[in-house]
């Protein structure tokens, strides 16, 4: 069990070698988001505000067609939307009241910013303001940037986090400590960390977004945050700058990340040591075990990041330190140095680390290496396995639970699965 | 602006893309935000390509906007040429680089690039994708076609044809391609060009050769059929060879232009589906009320076949694509149904409840409506999914394609000796009501039970014990009709209690 491995948070992070790259990138936009983002607060409604290309992007990146009308929908700007900002604002209004009459069950709507709309420079934040004096009684109406030109597919999620963030109601200097899990989790690993939280005897524990927009936890200055996601920037400084603190952790995945992630809390809300230590145990040797039936399979073997979510750092270092892999590349779209300080210290030595992207050289560099294992985008999956590269796409970290002890086996399993895939194929 | 959920078509620098990933040494360059690079994803995923679209998008990001975007253009372009050394390069700009005016075209220009460079204008807020498609193969075909290539006199030697329109991401068009070039090489007449899907520079140049054209797809390749009528004097044929009439009447007009003889081609029994469609057990195909939409190409075809060739009434026609709503009109009229010209998959979903139809030929998303309202449905037109690249050989032209279109379209369907059996013993306990048909699978889920005290209209009528029990012995897959039926004739006539006198007398009215 690796959970106890010392956080020598002295390391030389800085020293960390990172390529920095500024060419042409295949990644996604902030707009992806939407697709879990919807799922998991049932009472909001996502609004794109751009172009023909911006509704296609979701559609083909939710991969299937939801069955279902969904809680999602772009209002499309048409030529003569372009002709002065009056016009696309008052088409704007129109379409929401279209929107709002159709779906009187919504309680929240996002206005959701695209390079287009950016770059014409339509104010969604007066727009949900406006709106937000007409409709206000039946809907909250809120604001954030998807665009590809500001945000790189997960940072999305932060944009639509950090608008949430004004909005919680204010807990005063008086208030008991309350602890919030920042990040969107899938319900059941969400569920899983509640009910360790009460096990360890923390009480008040929310989660940021919580399953409905109209339950937002209460911020001031005795709330603790932890975040579950790497790619939460905006939302932990906006956080911040309500009073709130971050607890500086590994992120949640695997058994040591957990464990760090768990343990830093129960620290900080003042639980037993030994308690701690007695509730996460048996925890603890599930996972081990669970992810033991994976690292027969994986030890040992090369494993090479695409930039895609930022969740990189965390998944390789789980990667490195339970499952004996061998990093080479671990390319992230963007390296947020306070964030993944823990994370970069407890990373083994000689990996490189690459940050933005120029996807036409990084190609190059996968073809060099010749890794066991490539995490790369749809885009490049396919083209990589015909060069007779073993691939695993990078959108379902992002879609399945991975968090937490009692996915930590699955999380293995799939970069385990491609790899046995090969091994019983014999076409 | 326009509120939408789901689109149809994508923008028309993605029809740019159809056309570039379809040929061989072509290139594209698109100016455009980094998420723009995720229709990548469409041809690798979609269509399960083995090699990265010939794409290279600038991703400019907010920090170069006023400042260096074309300058990355410009850079990207050399990269380009020296990275994939394509024959031609297109260039373009996407939604977002249409608004920050770079001008691709000017600034490509000044380069002096040593390879032919095609800008492309496809306006983002006004065009779609099949429009894009169409104008860049256009463009294409006005740049690299050599004009002092023309056709030869015919002296002995085997009439020429292009074939044009297929690109990548076409509804199963991979196979098309192959089943009418089969039928055209039975009929002698030999295949000059087959355009864009699998066309490199040096088959544009020679397209002037042939001596003539065939439009399979006009939706991509109306444009470029149009320029070379202009340029090189080729006439096009325009019926597209879908069913087994539509193929014959192609096999005429093409035995007509090339001077061959169609005879041997015409013979029954070419295609199974004409005897298929009259053995007995097809009987029960009989008068299905059947709902399509796609593109229109697509769809008045399949009104034709399922019209005359399998003998069911259209219920209802129409297309996404705005600029063949002609055609749709057209065919319309011929079936007496009022044409469906939108690209709301929310009117078209409307259309189809109040069809009442018991199979939808259409897209992708009729495919979802349908399971929705638990009708089948086959898949007829793109937008496509990864169901639509089969691995098999499944073409929908030619006399081949007919009998695929058979197979899909009555597969969905309760098969004839099946529904007589299902009458047979409905009251068996093994063989009732929510079995379903066994030929769907046991993943099929019957449809749920249904709520018999709940009008299926929006009427205050009751049903009366009696009634209700005679209402559950009827088969479960048209028991639903039935219901609406009745209740909207006890309406009508003012009935409050339907009682089994007005089932039955609603039944009569209704017959047909
Ligand atoms: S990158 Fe910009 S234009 Fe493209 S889909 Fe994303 S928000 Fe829309």
């Amino acid at each position: 069990m690796n959970a106890s491995l010392p956080l020598n948070t002295a390391s030389a992070v800085d020293c960390a070698p990172v390529l920095k790259e500024r060419g042409q990138r295949e990644v996604f936009c902030g707009l992806t988001g939407i697709i879990w983002l919807h799922r998991k607060m049932q009472d909001a409604f996502f609004l794109v505000v751009g172009s023909r290309t911006c509704a296609h992007l979701i559609q083909s990146a939710a991969g299937v067609m939801i069955f279902a009308e969904p809680r999602f929908a772009t209002a499309i700007m048409e030529e003569r939307d372009l002709a002065g900002l009056a016009d696309a604002n008052e088409e704007l209004d129109r379409i929401v009241d279209q929107l709002l009459e159709r779906r009187p069950e919504i309680k929240s709507l996002f206005l959701v910013g695209s390079c287009p709309s950016e770059v014409i420079k339509l104010d969604l934040s007066k727009a949900a303001q406006r709106l937000g004096a007409k409709h206000g009684r039946q809907v909250r109406i809120l604001n954030y940037s998807g665009s590809g030109i500001e945000t790189t597919f997960t940072e999305g999620e932060d944009a639509c986090l950090a608008s949430l963030v004004p909005v919680m109601p204010e807990l005063p200097a008086s208030a008991p400590p309350n602890l919030i899990i920042v990040g969107s989790l899938p319900d059941i690993v969400e569920d899983q960390f509640l009910r360790l939280f009460a096990e360890l005897g923390i009480e008040n524990v929310a989660s940021l977004p919580e399953r409905s927009v109209a339950d937002l936890p209460g911020v001031g200055p005795n709330t603790r945050f932890l975040l579950a996601q790497p790619f939460l920037g905006d939302t932990a400084q906006r956080l911040k700058e309500r009073g709130a603190q971050r607890l500086d952790a590994l992120f949640p995945f695997g058994v040591q990340g957990t464990t760090d992630w768990l343990k830093v809390a129960a620290t900080e809300f003042g639980i037993d040591l030994q308690h701690f230590e007695e509730i996460t145990l048996p925890y603890q040797l599930r996972a081990d075990r669970a992810i033991a039936h994976q690292r027969k399979r994986l030890e040992g073997k090369s494993i090479f990041f695409m930039p895609d979510s930022q969740l990189e750092v965390p998944l390789a270092r789980f990667l490195a330190n339970e499952l004996g892999m061998v990093l080479t590349e671990v390319g992230s779209p963007y390296l947020h140095r306070t964030h993944l300080a823990q994370e970069l210290a407890v990373l083994p030595a000689g990996v490189i680390l690459s940050e933005g992207q120029d996807v036409d050289r990084q190609l190059d560099r996968v073809r060099a290496t010749k890794p066991d294992l490539t995490v790369c985008g749809l885009g490049l999956a396919n083209p990589l396995e015909s060069e007779g590269l073993c691939t695993k796409w990078a959108i379902e970290l992002v879609f399945s639970p991975i968090h937490g002890f009692d996915q930590a086996g699955d999380l293995a399993e799939l970069f385990a699965r491609p790899l046995r895939r090969r091994d019983v194929l014999r076409v | 602006m326009q509120l939408s959920v789901w689109t149809y078509e994508g923008p028309p620098h993605v029809g740019a893309m159809r056309v570039a990933t379809a040929m061989d040494g072509v290139h594209y360059l698109l100016h455009s935000p980094q998420g723009d690079t995720y229709a990548d994803l469409l041809f690798t995923m979609i269509e399960r390509r083995d090699k990265r679209p010939p794409v290279t998008y600038t991703t400019f990001q907010a920090r170069d906007l006023g400042k260096d975007t074309s300058q990355l253009f410009q850079t990207a372009a050399l990269d380009v040429v020296e990275r994939f050394q394509p024959d031609a390069m297109l260039v373009g700009a996407s939604c977002t680089a249409e608004l920050i005016q770079d001008d691709p075209a000017g600034l490509i220009e000044n380069m002096g690039l040593p390879i032919p460079v095609i800008p492309l204008e496809l306006p983002s807020y006004q065009r779609k994708e099949h429009w894009g498609a169409a104008e860049t193969f256009y463009q294409i075909v006005r740049k690299l076609s050599d004009k002092s290539r023309t056709r030869s006199p015919i002296d002995g030697r085997r009439p020429l044809v292009n074939l044009l329109g297929p690109t990548a991401l076409g509804f199963r068009h991979r196979d098309d391609i192959v089943e009418i070039t089969g039928l055209l090489g039975h009929m002698g007449i030999e295949v000059n060009v087959t355009a864009p899907l699998g066309a490199n520079a040096g088959d544009i140049a020679k397209l002037g050769e042939a001596d003539f054209n065939i439009v399979l797809y006009p939706e991509t390749g109306d444009l470029a059929a149009d320029y070379l009528k202009r340029e090189f004097g080729q006439p096009a044929i325009r019926t597209i060879p879908i069913g087994v009439g539509a193929t014959q009447d192609f096999v005429r007009e093409v035995a007509a232009l090339a001077g061959v003889d169609p005879e041997p081609m015409l013979q029954e029994g070419l295609s199974r589906l004409s005897w298929w469609s009259r053995s007995i057990d097809s009987n029960y195909l009989t008068g299905k009320r059947v709902f399509i939409f796609g593109d229109a190409t697509h769809a008045v075809a399949a009104a034709r076949i399922a019209s005359e060739e399998l003998g069911f009434t259209v219920a209802g026609l129409g297309c996404y694509n705005r600029e063949y709503a002609r055609d749709i009109r057209a065919a319309a009229k011929l079936y007496d149904v009022e044409p469906l010209i939108t690209d709301d998959h929310l009117a078209v979903e409307k259309a189809i409840k109040e069809a009442q139809v018991e199979l939808v030929l259409g897209t992708q998303m009729e495919r979802h409506i349908a399971k929705r309202f638990g009708i089948g449905c086959a898949v007829i037109s793109s937008p496509v999914h990864v169901q639509d690249f089969p691995a098999r050989f499944s073409p929908q032209m030619g006399f081949e394609g007919a009998n695929v279109l058979f197979d899909e379209w009555v597969h969905p369907l309760v098969m004839g000796l099946e529904e007589h059996l299902l009458t047979m013993f409905r009251d068996d306990f093994e063989f009732n009501d929510h079995s379903g048909p066994s030929h769907l699978g046991p993943g099929h889920s019957a449809p749920a039970p249904e709520d018999f005290a709940a009008p299926a209209n929006d009427t205050e009528t009751v049903w009366s014990e009696d009634a209700q029990r005679e209402l559950k012995k009827i088969p479960f897959f048209v028991r639903g009709k039935a219901k609406r039926n009745t209740e909207t004739f006890a309406a009508e006539q003012g009935v409050a209690t339907i009682e089994l006198a007005t089932l039955y007398e609603a039944k009569a009215h209704y017959a047909q």
